[in-house]
């Protein structure tokens, strides 16, 4: 383990005309570090992350990302193609509507195998027990790897998407509301998986929520932003349990208890 | 070092930012240390500020003013102004914790939460649950729960289960928050025993206990928490 950042993030903003999406977002994010940012619609959480996993470009401001090789790179400065790159091998992104992030009209085990085949993997074979395993890690039964995803229920393509992202080995994943428009019941399951494949795989992870469950059971660092600025940021249980600024505390004391 | 907790002069106010602001002063000038091998017990009434005392320590509170320094991989670590990273990483390796209450994962076997922390610092998962296993027959947890996520156990096997998950590692400071809350006397025992065989391995602990029993049988020490009223401090 090296003792430097994965992410450094510089005074980031991002201005949509003249309103402020966010606004001068600093922080460090090390390997093996799950970072929750958490705050209501229209905090400017989203554009965070869309920017930082370079699918939008900041108005000003930097994000240096320590490749594999050590290297340091400014992600604005890259090629599209080195981002691509980047995006399909050592990142993954799992979004709120699995339909975004998978291919609906093909198989679940294509849909797994295909990241694998961007990196240049060619051996059927290979891939296809890779996709089996990656399924089984995932609690999608074997059998259904020939199934379009069309066909499975959102919990299950949720999953699929998980491990569509997971089986390159990232090294960060962004992930928007990864639980959000499921059942409690399979929000759990979901939860439970993923909590275990970051430790397991010692992944970093930026993982944007409305919900404070999702960030006290998954993150060990919370941003909390409002109007594009984070208000109050820290351990995650220090911010929950231990609210600073009034928006954190108007959020906190909002939680409905069971 | 022998004396690997040192607190001093740390003050703590909850500000209410939905009750207009209202500022609620909890301890202040809260100076005390404690030694390898010794237990520190807070003492006082309920709404004294145990707690919270133990939360900062932690790093579970936030800290107003003064110094939490412990001493992390013969480092001086300043617990009141470190970096969250810091934090994480004295939890994981100096400071263990055994709270009230259980914050219980969905689907995590109650062997996996007690072997948690150990396989955390790099420990073989096999051997770190095994070692999980001791400690709960050690505190009587029937072996047929082992397996099963401790969500839907009673208040003292989610005890016992929280307790074993403390006493796993060998951190050098060990904080105990009214570990024997709802145990039985037989249980209350074998929790002397534990912490017993911890200061006799050297391990400086700070508890909240309320039960006198416990508290006479462990304590070598009572900080008095009243003197760190944070009115007292002020006049």
């Amino acid at each position: 383990m090296t003792d430097e950042p994965l992410l450094r993030v510089t005074a980031l903003s991002k201005y949509y005309g003249s309103r402020i999406g966010c606004e001068d977002i600093s922080f460090d994010l090390w390997p093996g570090e799950v970072l929750a940012i958490v705050g209501e619609s229209g905090s400017g959480k989203t554009t965070l992350l869309n920017c930082l996993s370079t699918r939008l470009l900041p108005t000003s401001g930097t994000a240096s990302y320590r490749m594999r090789d050590n290297q340091w790179r400014d992600l604005y400065r890259m090629s599209e193609a080195e981002r691509r790159f980047l995006m399909r091998t050592d990142w993954g992104f799992v979004h709120q509507n699995p339909a975004d992030g998978l291919r609906m009209t093909v198989s679940a085990g294509a849909n797994v195998g295909e990241r694998l085949m961007a990196i240049g993997d060619r051996h059927y074979g290979n891939i296809r027990a890779t996709a089996v395993d990656w399924l089984g890690r995932v609690e999608i039964d074997e059998e259904r790897i020939d199934d379009e995803p069309r066909a499975f229920s959102g919990g299950m393509r949720q999953r699929l998407q998980i491990a569509r992202n997971l089986v390159t080995g990232p090294r960060l994943v962004f992930m928007d509301e990864p639980t959000g428009g499921l059942d409690v019941s399979v929000q759990a399951r979901l939860l439970d998986l993923l909590r275990g494949l970051v430790t397991d795989l010692g992944l970093a992870a930026i993982v944007v929520t409305h919900d404070l469950a999702v960030a006290r059971l998954l993150s060990q660092r919370m941003m909390v932003m409002k109007d594009g600025h984070v208000v109050e940021a820290g351990l995650t249980d220090r911010v929950l349990d231990d609210p600073r600024a009034p928006y954190t505390q108007l959020l906190v004391s909002s939680i409905l208890q069971v | 070092m022998a004396t690997p907790l040192i607190v001093s002069e740390v003050a703590k106010a909850f500000t209410m930012h939905l009750r207009d602001g209202i500022r609620l002063p909890v301890v202040a000038n809260v100076s005390f240390s404690v030694r390898a091998g010794e237990c520190a017990v807070l003492g006082g009434p309920s709404g004294a500020g145990k707690s919270s005392i133990l939360k900062m320590v932690y790093g579970n509170y936030g800290v107003d003013q003064g110094q939490i320094i412990v001493d992390h991989h013969g480092q001086l670590v300043d617990l009141a102004t470190a970096n969250p990273r810091t934090v994480l990483s004295v939890r994981r390796d100096t400071i263990g914790y055994v709270s009230q209450f259980l914050r219980t994962v969905p689907r995590v076997s109650a062997l996996d939460v007690v072997a948690e922390p150990l396989v955390a610092r790099g420990t073989d998962r096999k051997q770190a649950q095994e070692r999980a296993a001791e400690l709960l027959d050690r505190l009587n947890l029937p072996e047929r729960l082992w397996s099963l996520p401790p969500a839907t156990f009673s208040g003292g096997e989610q005890q016992r289960v929280n307790i074993a998950r403390g006493f796993i590692t060998d951190h050098p400071v060990l904080l105990l928050d009214e570990p024997t809350a709802s145990l039985d006397a037989t249980n209350r025992e074998v929790v002397i025993s534990l912490i017993e065989e911890k200061k006799l391995k050297g391990v400086a602990l700070l508890g909240i206990f309320h039960d006198a029993d416990v508290r006479e049988a462990v304590a070598d020490r009572i900080v008095d928490v009243t003197e760190f009223a944070a009115g007292k401090a002020a006049a």
